[in-house]
């Protein structure tokens, strides 16, 4: 009887086990697989190619890829940057929501998610014709300040993506914490304010603590996506072409990689290497942030 | 004990700081203020570019490129809608179709799977099930490239790539909506229910399909909203798998359209921005229609 429930039981993720192998388990070994591998033009590329077994080459070679490397650095000193930003403003607005009565924090939820409902390559649409200097408005406005900024301009592209992913994303992370913050017993803030604290230091040494575990949350969140942004520099490059280059993160030069150069060999073996630097980095991550936390 | 006596002191000790700070009222009412303050500057930052779209889609050529953008100036809306529905042969009507049609038929068929396996995993003990749901979770840190570009090279092996199926198959299959689904269950199915079920002979699949999915509306509703928005909103499956302009979704075509003006030199900027303000429609109709169950769903991501 119990027997024949557990299969009955293992029957219900059959389907689920059999598209993850062929999703997800296939294409994985598969990735592995063509890494080890690569395609060389016999003469003067008239015979035809042949596929030679290379074991770790296109390893090394991505490693010492300075391109594939600085798409890295320069991914992750921008993580460095738009990150606690961006978590730094939206824990602000969950701790300004918290403190509002539950009715007017509502209103302000629902207009704070609003970008966050929006696809990323239409957020992108949106906000290079903003930047644009031809119908945004934004160049007018820098113009009315006394600023003279070209959004476009190489040193911009950073800032500009960086504000476009802020204003994506502050609303999502925002919901987060500010649902954790719900979670915080009132009686703590009560005991504290007939201690004389005032509601600042309430903010700092009740509220903030208690909402580490969703900070470390979005900041995990934030950090796999960053690593592997794509879409709004592929947007950037479709209209700037000469700011942002096509090696620009690492997921636009695997991509090239793979169906500019027809190099896919080399291409599996970059995102097997993408894949084992965001799990180090979120490990790491990890660790550090919960070992504060003791 | 001790909660009877804090009820019963509160009161008086409020009334007494009341009387010894020297304002309280009015500067509760300060900060207040600055809390509305900063959130109305919060929200007028998330609101403008919206509000500049919607603008800039009512305007032609040379208001757009001449009138102040936060601004109306003319009104030709209806020009511009019917330009991008019959710019190109009216193929942003066909890219609709194939969002909704990848979206709608991608996340209800990858529901009802996450569904199944999420009931299966909380629900019942076997042998394997902690490995699938490590796999569950493990998934969450694969990133796009390392799936997308082999399953590209499966798909055309196969000869699927440039059709919907390369684009509704991999839907059908998405760890995080197994999460939520085990998540639902473990909150709104009880172990006594399937017992009774049981007891008076019903079979596995009946239990599943008339009581497992008729308690979990809610918990598969949020599911198939966070899918299907997450299948609207995807952009580097569809650029890796389809070629052909007829199969592309909404996101790539407008893509596309933005590269355009490089390439020929026509000017597509308001045809974009019409459309761009277009694909979000059905997001936002989604979303309002369906605000209770996603914004459960958003912190249950928290969880994760």
């Amino acid at each position: 009887m119990i027997r024949s429930m557990r299969w009955k039981g293992a029957a219900f993720t059959v389907p689920f086990q059999l598209g993850f192998v062929f999703l997800y388990l296939l294409p994985i070994g598969y990735a592995v697989y063509e890494s080890l591998f690569t395609e060389k033009q016999s003469g003067l590329g008239l015979g035809g190619a042949t596929t030679e077994f290379v074991g770790l080459d296109n390893y090394t070679q991505g490693l010492t890829d300075s391109a594939f490397m600085s798409s890295i650095l320069r991914v992750v000193l921008f993580a460095c940057v738009q990150i606690p930003m961006m978590l730094l403003i939206s824990l602000l607005l969950a701790l300004f929501l918290d403190a509002l009565t539950s009715r007017v924090a509502s209103r302000f939820r629902i207009v704070l998610l609003v970008p966050y409902m929006i696809p990323g390559v239409v957020a992108a649409i949106v906000w290079v014709n903003l930047y644009s200097p031809d119908v945004g408005p934004l160049t007018a406005i820098g113009k009315s300040l006394g600023l003279d900024w070209n959004f476009f301009a190489p040193s911009m592209v950073w800032p500009a993506i960086g504000n476009l992913l802020t204003w994506h994303g502050i609303g999502y992370n925002m919901v987060i914490i500010y649902s954790a913050l719900q979670g915080v017993p009132r009686e703590l803030f009560e005991a504290a304010r007939l201690d004389g604290a005032s509601e600042l230091r309430i903010a700092r040494s009740i509220k903030i603590p208690f909402v580490r575990g969703a900070l470390v949350l979005t900041g995990l969140l934030s950090i796999i996506q960053m690593l592997q942004i794509f879409n709004e520099p592929a947007l950037f490059r479709n209209i700037t072409p000469q700011t942002v280059s096509d090696s620009f993160t690492p997921i636009m030069i695997i991509y090239n990689q793979a169906f500019n150069a027809g190099n896919y060999n080399y291409a599996a073996a970059l995102s097997v290497l993408l894949a084992l630097i965001l799990g180090v980095a979120s490990f790491l991550f990890y660790r550090l942030t919960s070992k504060e936390a003791d | 004990m001790t909660l009877t006596e804090q009820t019963t002191e509160r009161p008086e000790v409020r009334s007494v700081r009341r009387l010894t700070r020297p304002d309280p009222a009015s500067r509760g009412r300060g900060g207040q203020r600055f809390l509305l303050v900063g959130l109305v500057l919060a929200s007028s930052y998330s609101l403008f570019p919206v509000w500049w779209l919607v603008v800039a889609a009512t305007k032609d050529r040379t208001a757009l490129y001449q009138s102040n953008g936060l601004w109306f100036s003319g009104w030709h809306l209806w020009e511009n809608l019917q330009q991008v529905f019959t710019y190109q042969d009216g193929i942003f009507l066909r890219w609709t179709a194939n969002s909704f049609l990848y979206a709608g038929v991608g996340s209800l068929g990858g529901t009802l799977i996450a569904l199944a396996t999420g009931y299966g995993l909380a629900r019942f003990d076997f042998p394997g099930r902690n490995a699938i749901f490590a796999c569950v979770v493990g998934s969450f840190l694969i990133p796009i490239a390392l799936l997308t570009l082999p399953l590209y090279l499966l798909f055309s092996a196969i000869g699927m790539v440039d059709t919907p199926w390369a684009m509704l198959i991999p839907c059908l299959i998405n760890p995080f909506s197994v999460y939520l689904a085990k998540v639902y269950t473990e909150a709104t199915i009880p172990y006594e229910l399937l017992e009774a079920a049981r007891i008076d002979g019903a079979g596995e699949l009946r239990i599943f399909f008339s009581i497992v999915l008729r308690m979990m509306t809610t918990g598969g509703a949020t599911v198939f909203l966070l899918a299907f928005v997450n299948t609207w909103n995807a952009f580097f499956l569809p650029l890796t798998v389809l070629r052909g302009k007829e199969n592309w979704t909404l996101n790539l075509g407008l893509y596309n359209w933005t590269g355009t003006r490089l390439e020929s030199g026509i000017d597509l900027t308001g045809l974009v921005l019409t459309g761009a303000l277009l694909s979000i429609v059905p997001m936002a109709i989604m979303m309002v229609a369906m605000r209770r169950y996603w914004r459960t769903g958003v912190t249950l991501g928290a969880l994760k």
